[in-house]
């Protein structure tokens, strides 16, 4: 997968929910920023994460700026590798129908063994 | 991998989550995370049975500034600033559950 | 907050001349931030701060120059989806100048 020289594997690892910290937010613009590096970037969502990627937020009300359509920008920036908690989902009455973009759903032992695979880890 | 907890087990799920993930490997207690450490807790047995898949380190200041240094669960390693150092630079990756 | 005027209206602008509020854009400020750039405003300016607006609208973000020139070349052609196309509109980078004067915040992931 990332074997050309020069490339390593990042993996961003989401563990917030959107608007009640900052980490999603300042997790994306990492994101976008690493982006035109080249390198082979993949992101994760666990726990509360999960929710960075629900469908239909409306931020008008907190006065917050609304990144979550954001997320579908990703992919013209080739950030194709988007990788959902299973179990996180189920928890919190979610499926793959509830977000906003396509992912890739793997149980936490997968995504345990993903990330042992990677260069480079950063955790939001 | 390097695994680093620093939420207090009573309050955070970040150690549920991160055992539950992670196969195993290293896994470093600091800051509130170290009371996952201490003995005698409701959260002592879960922490036995991680000791399993984990070699298990907690963070020395952060033990003592808690009062916890004396009550530290058999076979977890305290260690120091430079511990915590030495256990970032030979683990290939870290992730730190926040 | 440096502002600038226009039409007998007022405008804040941050210190690098991007207007700070998205909603206070209109074309004659538009046209006023590309002539302190140095740019004649042409059916093809317009084409590209156009498409820039809709990205904005659609994403929240100001694209990276790499991504704005993929995503004209997919909606506009290939002709106008390269960088010497944008940056003979743009000289001074298609992201930058044309994100100012869409008034859009500068890119993200601008390097």
């Amino acid at each position: 997968m990332s074997e050309e020289p020069g490339i390593k594997k990042f993996m961003f690892v989401n563990r917030k929910a959107p608007y009640g910290t900052v980490y999603a937010l300042e997790a994306l613009e990492v994101v976008l920023i690493t982006a035109a590096f080249d390198q082979d970037v993949s992101l994760a969502f666990l726990d509360d994460g999960v929710f960075q990627l629900r469908k239909g937020q409306q931020t008008k009300g907190i006065e917050t700026k609304n990144f979550s359509p954001t997320y579908r920008a990703l992919e013209g920036y080739d950030i194709e590798k988007l990788y959902v908690e299973k179990e996180a989902l189920a928890a919190r009455g979610l499926t793959e129908d509830d977000l906003l973009v396509d992912v890739t759903v793997l149980d936490r032992k997968a995504l345990g063994v993903l990330m042992d695979e990677q260069d480079v880890i950063l955790s939001f | 991998m390097l695994h680093i907890v620093n939420k207090s087990p009573f309050s955070s799920q970040a150690l549920d989550s991160c055992v539950q993930v992670a196969p195993g490997g290293d896994l470093l207690l600091i800051e509130d995370g170290v009371y996952a450490a201490s003995s005698g807790t409701v959260a002592d047995n879960f922490m036995r049975d991680i000791m399993k898949r984990f070699r298990v380190f907690a963070l020395g200041p952060d033990l003592e500034a808690r009062g916890l240094a004396d009550r530290l669960i058999d076979g977890i390693t305290p260690v120091d600033y430079a511990g915590f150092v030495d256990l970032v630079a030979r683990n290939k990756t870290c992730q730190s559950w926040l | 907050m440096p502002n600038i005027e226009v039409n007998g209206k007022s405008y804040e602008t941050d210190e690098e001349g991007y207007l700070v509020n998205l909603a206070d854009w209109n074309k004659d400020v538009a046209d006023y931030i590309a002539k302190t750039e140095n740019v004649a405003m042409s059916e093809q300016h317009w084409e590209v701060v156009d498409f820039l607006r809709g990205y904005y609208d659609e994403y929240q973000i100001a694209p990276a120059v790499r991504v704005l020139t993929k995503a004209i070349g997919k909606k506009l052609g290939p002709e106008k989806g390269n960088s010497q196309y944008l940056y003979e509109l743009f000289p001074y980078g298609p992201a930058k100048q044309a994100c100012k004067i869409a008034g859009l915040p500068k890119p993200t992931g601008c390097v």
